[in-house]
C-alpha cells in the first residue's frame, strides 16, 4: 500500500524515531492518541478483573443456601463495587480506549484534536478508582446501597459516601473531557474525503455516543453533589422528614442512567459494523439505516428513564408513555440486528476469533434484548423487577454485548497495534469457552428470576439452589476464562512470531488498514489521499 | 446425611421432568417456589393471571422474532462460507426489505402494547375496596395495619419479622442445613414469618404501602406485582386472592444489611375464618391497651 499511496510514506519512516525516551516520559506525560489508548486499554482489563474477583465473590457465596462466606454487609460492598467498576471502570475506559487507538487512524487524522487533555482524562482515572477501592479498607467498609447509590439507603453509609461521591465525580469529569476530545476530532480533524456519511459506523457510533456523554453525565454529578450536601450540609433534596423526596433522586439518576446504558451498547454496535463487513467480505447493509437507528436510540434514550422504576408508583400517564417509549427502542434495535444479519447473507464468510465474538454478540445481545422488550411491559415489570431476570437481562447485555464486543475489538485490531498475529487457535479457545461458560452463568438467571428470586440478597431459599448453583459454576469457569484473553494478548505483544501484514484481515476496509502493522508512533502526519475504495463505506448514496 | 443424599437425588430427578415440562411452555400454577422452576407462577388473582398471561405472549412473540432470525443467521453462515466456495456478492441496500422489517416490529409491539395498557389501566384502579391494609417497611421487618373493614376500623396491627428458625440457620458459619427448615411439607426457609398477613378471599383488598426509613418493595409473585415502599410517599395497589393458601414473598428493593431476610407470609383463609381471627385480635389488642402495659414490641 505504501508503494501505490505515497502520502503514507513519511509515515513509515516516523516509525522509527519520535518517541519520548525513559517510562515516565513515555507513558506518564505521553500526548500521544496510541499510547493513551494503550493505557485505557490495560487499566481497563485490569478493572476487569478487580471488578470480576468481586464477582467470584458473589457467586461463591450463592454457590448454595445458607451464609457461608462473608456477612450480609461485605456481600452488598461486593455488589456495589462490582457494579460501579464494571460500569466506569472496565467497560466505559475499554471503549475510549479503542476510541483513542482508532478514531484518528480511521479518519485520517495525525492524533486526537486535544492531546493534553487527553492524558489528562486518562490519568484521572487510576486515582479515582484508587480512591473508590480504598473505602473499602476504611471504618464501615466500601459503598453498599448498590451502583445506584439510592438515597435514604445510600447516605446511611460511613465515611465512604464522601470518598465514593467524589471519586466518582473524578470519573465524570474524565468521561466528558474524553468526549469533548472525541468530537472535536470527529468534527475538525477527518482527512478530505472523509466524509461524515462515509465514516465509519465505529467512528459514528462514538461521535453520537460523546454527546451523550456530555449531555448526561453533568446530570450524574448533580444528582450524586445533592447526596453530598444531604449527607454533610444539612439539605434535604431526598429526604422525606425535611420535605424532600427520595424518588427524585431516581428520577435525576436514571435520566443519566438510561443513556449511560447506551454509551456502553452504541461504540459496541459501532465495532460490531467494522467486524462483520470484514468477515463476510461484504459491504455493510444499509449503512445509513444503521447510522440513523444509532441517532435514533440515542434520541430515545433520554425519554425513557423511568422504565427502571416502574414501581415506585408513578401514575398510569407516567407509567403508560415510559412503556410505549421503551418498546419504541425495539424498532432501531431491530433495524441494527437485522442489518448485520443481512449483511452475513450472500457474503464469503470465514470465522476468525473477531467475527466468532461479533456473531455470539448478535445472538446474545438480541437475547438481552428479548428480555428488555417483556422488560417494558409495565404489568410483566411488576413482576420481573429487581429480580434475578432483571439481573440476567443486564447482563446479556452488558458482558455478551459490550465486553464480547470489546473482546472482539481486541482481537480484530491487535495485529494492527502489536504487529504480530495472536494466536488463532487459544483465540477460539477463549471464544467458545467464555460463550460457553457465559451462557451457564446468566440463562439461569432468568428462571430463578421468575420464580421469584430478588436480587442483591446474600442468602435464598433451596428452591432457588440448583439453579444458582449452575449459575456459580458457570461463572467460575467464564472468570478463569479470561486468564486465557490475557494470555493470548500478552503472547501476541512479546512472544508471537507470524507478523501481521498491513491489511491484517482479507476483507478488511478503511483507513487503518492502509497504514503498515504494527501502526507507527505517528501516522497520517501528512492527510492521506483517500478515494472512494479505500474506505469501507466508499458510496453516500445509500 | 444419607436421607438428605436420596432426597437430592429425588429433588434432582423430579427437576429433570420439570425442565422437559418446562421446555414445552407447560406450566403448573405453583404457588410458591419449588426446585428447578423456570416460569412466573399463574398466581391466585385474576390480575396475576392475567400478567402471567402477558408475559408469556411476549416470550412467545420475542420467541418466534427469535426462532426467525437466528435461522436465517444459521443458514447464512452455513451456505455462505468462504470455506464452501461462496463468492461475496456485492448489494448493500434494499429499501423495500428495510421498510418490511420496521414495519414488522411495529406492528408485534402494538400486539404487546394493547393487552399491556388494559391490564395496567386494571391494576391501576384500587377504588371500592372491602379491606384496607397499610404495609410499612422497615429495616428489617414489616408492620401491618388493618386501616379499614367494611367501613370500619378494626384497630388491628402487628409486626412481621424472619421466623426464629430461619433465623439461626441464617447465621454465618451456623452450620445448620437450610433444607431442614420447614413450614408443613414446604422449604421455608427465609421464606417463613412469625406473624403472617391474614386476609380473606373473594374480598378486594387494598394495599397503602409506605416505608419508615429506607425505601423497601413488597412483592408476593403469586399476587402478580410488587410495590416499593418509600419513606414520605403512600403507593397503593390491591388484590383479590381466589385461593386459600400461604403465599410467601420477599422485600425487593435493596434496604441495607438484612435486606435478604425480611420475608412476607400472606395467609389466605376463608371469609368467615378471616372474620373470626379479626375479632379475636381486635380484642386481644384492646385488652392490652386496657391494662396499659403493652410492650411495644408490637406497634
Amino acid at each position: 500500500m505504501a508503494a501505490v499511496n505515497p502520502a503514507i510514506q513519511p509515515d513509515v519512516h516516523a516509525s522509527h524515531d519520535h518517541k519520548p525516551h525513559g517510562f515516565l516520559h513515555r507513558w506518564l506525560f505521553t500526548t500521544n492518541h496510541k499510547d493513551i489508548g494503550t493505557l485505557y486499554l490495560i487499566f481497563s482489563l485490569t478493572m476487569f478483573f478487580i471488578g470480576g474477583s468481586f464477582a467470584m465473590v458473589i457467586r461463591a457465596e450463592l454457590f448454595q443456601p445458607g451464609m457461608q462466606l462473608v456477612q450480609p454487609e461485605f456481600f452488598n460492598e461486593m455488589t456495589s463495587m462490582h457494579g460501579l467498576i464494571m460500569i466506569f471502570g472496565a467497560i466505559m475506559p475499554a471503549f475510549v480506549g479503542l476510541a483513542n487507538w482508532m478514531l484518528p487512524m480511521m479518519i485520517g487524522a495525525p492524533d486526537m484534536a486535544l492531546p493534553r487533555l487527553n492524558n489528562w482524562s486518562f490519568w484521572i482515572l487510576p486515582f479515582a478508582f484508587l480512591m473508590l477501592i480504598s473505602t473499602m479498607f476504611m471504618p464501615g467498609g466500601g459503598p453498599q446501597g448498590g451502583w445506584t447509590m439510592y438515597p435514604p439507603l445510600a447516605l446511611e453509609g460511613g465515611m465512604n459516601v464522601a470518598f465514593a461521591i467524589f471519586s466518582v465525580h473524578m470519573m465524570g469529569i474524565s468521561s466528558i473531557m474524553g468526549a469533548i476530545n472525541i468530537i472535536a476530532t470527529i468534527l475538525n480533524m477527518r482527512a478530505p474525503g472523509v466524509d461524515l456519511l462515509r465514516m465509519p459506523v465505529f467512528v459514528w457510533s462514538w461521535l453520537i455516543t460523546a454527546f451523550l456523554l456530555i449531555a448526561v453525565m453533568p446530570v450524574l454529578a448533580g444528582a450524586i453533589t445533592m447526596l453530598l450536601t444531604d449527607k454533610y450540609f444539612g439539605t434535604s433534596f431526598f429526604h422525606a422528614a425535611g420535605g424532600g423526596d427520595p424518588v427524585m433522586y431516581q428520577h435525576i439518576f436514571w435520566f443519566f442512567g438510561h443513556p449511560e446504558v447506551y454509551i456502553m451498547i452504541l461504540p459496541a454496535f459501532g465495532i460490531v459494523s467494522e467486524i462483520v463487513p470484514t468477515f463476510s467480505r461484504k459491504p455493510l447493509f444499509g449503512y445509513q439505516a444503521m447510522v440513523y437507528a444509532l441517532a435514533c436510540i440515542a434520541f430515545l434514550s433520554f425519554i425513557v428513564w423511568a422504565h427502571h422504576m416502574f414501581t415506585v408508583g408513578m401514575p398510569l400517564g407516567g407509567n403508560l408513555f415510559f412503556m410505549y417509549g421503551t418498546m419504541l427502542i425495539a424498532i432501531p434495535t431491530g433495524v441494527k440486528i437485522f442489518n448485520w444479519v443481512t449483511t452475513m447473507w450472500g457474503g464469503s464468510l470465514t470465522f476468525e476469533t473477531p467475527m466468532l465474538f461479533a456473531c455470539a454478540f448478535v445472538i446474545l445481545f438480541s437475547i438481552g434484548g428479548f428480555s428488555g422488550v417483556s422488560l417494558a411491559l409495565v404489568p410483566a415489570d411488576f413482576q420481573y423487577q429487581d429480580t434475578f431476570f432483571v439481573v440476567a437481562h443486564f447482563h446479556y447485555v452488558l458482558v455478551t454485548g459490550a465486553a464480547f464486543a470489546i473482546m472482539g475489538a481486541v482481537y480484530y485490531w491487535l495485529p494492527k497495534w502489536s504487529g504480530h498475529m495472536y494466536s488463532e487457535k487459544w483465540g477460539k479457545i477463549h471464544f467458545w469457552s467464555s460463550a460457553i461458560s457465559v451462557n451457564l452463568l446468566f440463562f439461569p438467571q432468568h428462571f430463578l428470576g421468575l420464580a421469584g428470586m430478588p436480587r442483591r440478597i446474600p442468602d435464598y431459599n433451596v428452591a432457588f439452589a440448583d439453579f444458582n448453583m449452575l449459575s456459580s459454576i458457570g461463572g467460575f469457569w467464564f472468570g478463569a476464562t479470561q486468564l486465557i484473553f490475557v494470555g493470548v494478548i500478552i503472547h501476541c505483544v512479546y512472544f508471537s512470531k507470524q507478523r501481521a501484514t498491513e491489511r491484517v484481515w482479507e476483507g478488511a476496509k478503511g483507513l487503518e488498514w492502509t497504514l503498515p502493522s504494527p501502526a507507527p508512533y505517528h501516522s497520517f502526519t501528512h492527510p492521506p489521499v483517500v478515494t472512494a475504495g479505500m474506505l469501507a463505506h466508499g458510496d453516500v448514496s445509500h | 446425611m444419607i436421607a438428605s443424599g436420596v432426597t437430592r437425588t429425588r429433588r434432582a430427578f423430579a427437576g429433570l421432568a420439570l425442565l422437559a415440562g418446562g421446555a414445552l411452555g407447560s406450566t403448573a400454577a405453583f404457588a410458591n417456589p419449588v426446585p428447578w422452576q423456570l416460569n412466573m407462577p399463574q398466581g391466585v388473582s385474576d390480575i396475576s393471571k392475567r400478567v402471567y398471561d402477558l408475559h408469556m405472549l411476549g416470550l412467545y412473540v420475542c420467541a418466534g422474532i427469535g426462532i426467525v432470525v437466528f435461522a436465517v443467521m444459521f443458514v447464512a453462515m452455513f451456505r455462505f462460507r468462504k470455506s464452501r466456495g461462496a463468492v461475496a456478492q456485492t448489494w448493500a441496500h434494499n429499501t423495500r426489505l428495510e421498510v418490511v422489517w420496521t414495519i414488522i416490529p411495529i406492528l408485534l409491539l402494538i400486539m404487546l402494547a394493547w393487552p399491556a395498557t388494559r391490564l395496567l389501566i386494571d391494576m391501576n384502579d384500587v377504588g371500592e375496596s372491602d379491606l384496607t391494609v397499610k404495609v410499612t417497611g422497615f429495616q428489617w421487618r414489616w408492620r401491618y395495619d388493618y386501616v379499614e373493614y367494611q367501613k370500619q376500623d378494626p384497630g388491628v396491627h402487628f409486626i412481621s419479622s424472619l421466623d426464629t428458625e430461619s433465623n439461626r440457620v441464617r447465621q454465618l458459619g451456623s452450620g445448620l442445613d437450610p433444607n431442614a427448615v420447614k413450614d408443613g411439607d414446604y422449604s421455608s426457609y427465609l421464606l417463613n414469618v412469625d406473624n403472617p398477613l391474614v386476609v380473606p378471599v373473594g374480598v378486594k383488598i387494598r394495599f397503602l404501602i409506605t416505608a419508615d426509613d429506607v425505601i423497601h418493595s413488597w412483592w408476593v409473585p403469586t399476587l402478580g406485582w410488587k410495590q416499593d415502599a418509600i419513606p414520605g410517599f403512600i403507593n397503593d395497589n390491591w388484590t383479590k386472592i381466589n385461593t386459600p393458601g400461604l403465599y410467601r414473598g420477599q422485600c425487593a428493593e435493596l434496604c441495607g444489611r438484612d435486606h435478604a431476610f425480611m420475608p412476607i407470609v400472606v395467609k389466605a383463609v376463608p371469609q368467615a375464618e378471616f372474620e373470626q381471627w379479626l375479632a379475636t385480635h381486635k380484642s386481644a389488642a384492646a385488652a392490652t391497651a386496657a391494662v396499659g402495659a403493652a410492650p411495644d414490641g408490637q406497634g
